[in-house]
């Protein structure tokens, strides 16, 4: 049975009046606002999800009222206006006001309803709890706040980077490329790295010459590559800070 | 939507990084490095059918400015056609919109890597020396190249020295026959997209990094600032040398003045006082008393003295022979 919730924007629809999300978060136009903090809980519900269980112990149930009630503090109470991208990023930001919630003002909260919202998304905890049962991490009572960044810059970027293959099968729908969109979840997204489908597998399963795979693929990656970054600009507040977190969600290492 | 295995995130961020050559002569062959700003692969030009080294932006820009960079830095590189310096064939942007240049791919080694199986003094100074002649040619151009170090030369296989990474250059001033505008180079002056430092902005390395360069003076940086990465690199060369090289390492704290008017005043002058040392004439910037000017004479004309001495000592035999 699912048990699922609702809280944050549609991920994908931000309509941009501004490139950033935490911007428009701290805006002084309402919707812009709201439609800010959506697309910021879309991004980083999951993280924020998998740290209560990891980090804190919590129960699959606890975890998710707390993971409910914390974002729907941060819409209210408008917890970002405090937060500045220059002395911090945005992900040690919320884990230090998810710590700070969990100490101090959870015993105080009134459990959002479910459905308060004007606008929607379906929060699937219950498909979140399977993914955490294939996390390989654990942490000890002594965890770093490095390791605990680590952790949440991890799964932020394969939470971003699920918003993006979303928005990728949307776009290739749209324009009657699905099968390019097949060849990419077949090619780079499902399997394990030993056992997955080569080039000359997925011609004779789409029936389709072999260059014509490449081709597809190239075709899908970059637009993958461009929606992934243009959801991580509206995680950032600026240039400096955009390439900075561009090198971790890319695996950049400088040398 | 599936889960995104640990395996999947790393496919897409390698996927994502891996620069879109669709539509290009160029076929990815390995990714061979990084630096500030872009990551160099090793790639095949399919039309002249040879390897080349692709340098692209492996990061967003969304406001340009490095894009201009690695431009400029192709720029210079095409502005200074010398031996010593690493030619760019091409440039252009992909259809991802990421900037790119190729350039000569280099198999060689690191200066700094190489040095360990370089053992005589002689071989690296020649090396050195030929630094010294890139470096000299390109502030001739008007190009100051800001991060002189021995992770930037490449020696290749045939013993040719090459000064790499022009990323953070400078341009000094437009040389005669560019500001008359003739020719390809004429040309590329005018697209090169002039990029201003601002002051108080700290490039380069510390350790090779002149003392003006570190206080971010941009403005009055001038051909100085190289002579001191360059003496610097002198210095990492002489690691492990023998106490006869004291010249040498006079000629390093000479390259190394903590005043740019107390050094030598270009990178030719700092290359002739290493070809005196190696021809045994005494140094600019190792003034000697007569003992060292006798022994550094007995050295440089050994075997003529040798030979003489030989032959004198055998004519004092013969006649002490003669004599009896």
């Amino acid at each position: 049975m699912t048990s699922n919730t609702e809280i944050g924007g549609r991920s994908g629809q931000f309509p941009i009046t501004r490139w950033s999300a935490i911007l428009a978060a701290r805006s002084k136009d309402p919707g812009e606002r709201s439609r800010g903090l959506e697309a910021i809980a879309a991004a980083y519900w999951k993280p924020i999800y998998k740290y209560f269980r990891l980090r804190w112990g919590k129960s699959h149930e606890d975890a998710k009222d707390l993971t409910q009630e914390f974002f729907a503090r941060v819409i209210e109470k408008e917890f970002l206006k405090s937060f500045d991208p220059a002395k911090a990023r945005l992900r040690t930001f919320l884990r230090v006001c998810a710590d700070r919630f969990l100490a101090n003002e959870f015993k105080a909260a009134k459990r959002l309803k479910r459905g308060g919202g004007a606008q929607h998304v379906s929060l699937d905890f219950e498909a979140t709890e399977t993914e955490l049962g294939r996390t390989k991490t654990s942490f000890s009572a002594a965890a770093t706040p490095q390791a605990m960044d680590d952790f949440l810059e991890k799964e932020f970027i394969r939470s971003l980077f699920g918003l993006a293959v979303e928005t990728l099968r949307e776009f290739c729908a749209s324009r009657g490329k699905q099968v390019h969109f097949q060849i990419f979840e077949a090619y780079d997204l499902l399997g394990e790295e030993s056992n997955h489908a080569g080039y000359a597998e997925l011609a004779r399963k789409f029936g389709i010459a072999t260059t014509d795979v490449t081709n597809y693929l190239a075709f899908a990656r970059r637009e993958f590559r461009r929606i992934a970054l243009e959801k991580l600009r509206e995680m950032t507040a600026s240039d400096a800070e955009f390439r900075r977190e561009a090198r971790a969600l890319l695996g950049v290492k400088p040398e | 939507m599936n889960w995104l295995s640990d395996d999947a995130v790393s496919r897409l961020q390698a996927a994502s990084a891996l620069p879109d050559l669709a539509g290009t002569r160029y076929r990815i062959i390995q990714r061979i490095g990084s630096g500030g700003m872009g990551a160099v692969y090793l790639a095949e030009d399919a039309v002249l059918e040879r390897r080349v080294a692709l340098k692209i932006l492996d990061l967003p820009d969304a406001s340009g400015e490095l894009a201009t960079r690695l431009l400029r830095e192709a720029h210079i590189l095409a502005r200074l056609e010398h031996p010593g310096i690493v030619p760019v064939h091409d440039a252009g942007r992909l259809s991802d919109g990421r900037v790119f240049y190729t350039m000569k791919s280099v198999e060689g080694q690191r200066l700094d890597l190489l040095i360990v199986s370089v053992g005589a003094l002689s071989d690296r100074l020649r090396v050195f020396q030929r630094i010294c002649d890139a470096v000299a040619f390109a502030h001739a151009r008007g190009i100051l190249h800001r991060d002189l170090k021995p992770d930037n030369i490449m020696i290749g296989p045939f013993g040719e020295v090459l000064v790499m990474d022009w990323g953070i250059a400078k341009i000094l001033h437009q040389p005669v026959d560019l500001a008359r505008g003739s020719g390809e180079e004429g040309r590329a002056a005018v697209t090169c997209t002039v990029v201003k430092t601002e002051h108080g902005t700290i490039l380069g390395t510390p350790g090779y990094m002149a003392p003006e360069q570190a206080r971010g003076e941009v403005e009055s940086l001038d051909e100085r600032a190289d002579i001191y990465s360059l003496g610097a690199i002198l210095q990492f060369l002489l690691i492990g040398s023998a106490p006869t090289a004291r010249p040498v390492a006079a000629i390093a704290r000479k390259a190394m003045a903590e005043d740019p008017a107390s050094r030598y005043a270009s990178a030719s002058q700092l290359g002739e006082d290493i070809a005196r040392f190696l021809d045994g004439l005494p140094v600019t910037a190792y003034p000697e008393n007569i003992f060292l000017k006798i022994a550094r004479w007995g050295s440089r004309y050994q075997l003529a003295i040798v030979l003489v001495l030989t032959y004198l000592v055998l004519r004092a035999i013969l006649l002490v022979w003669f004599r009896r």
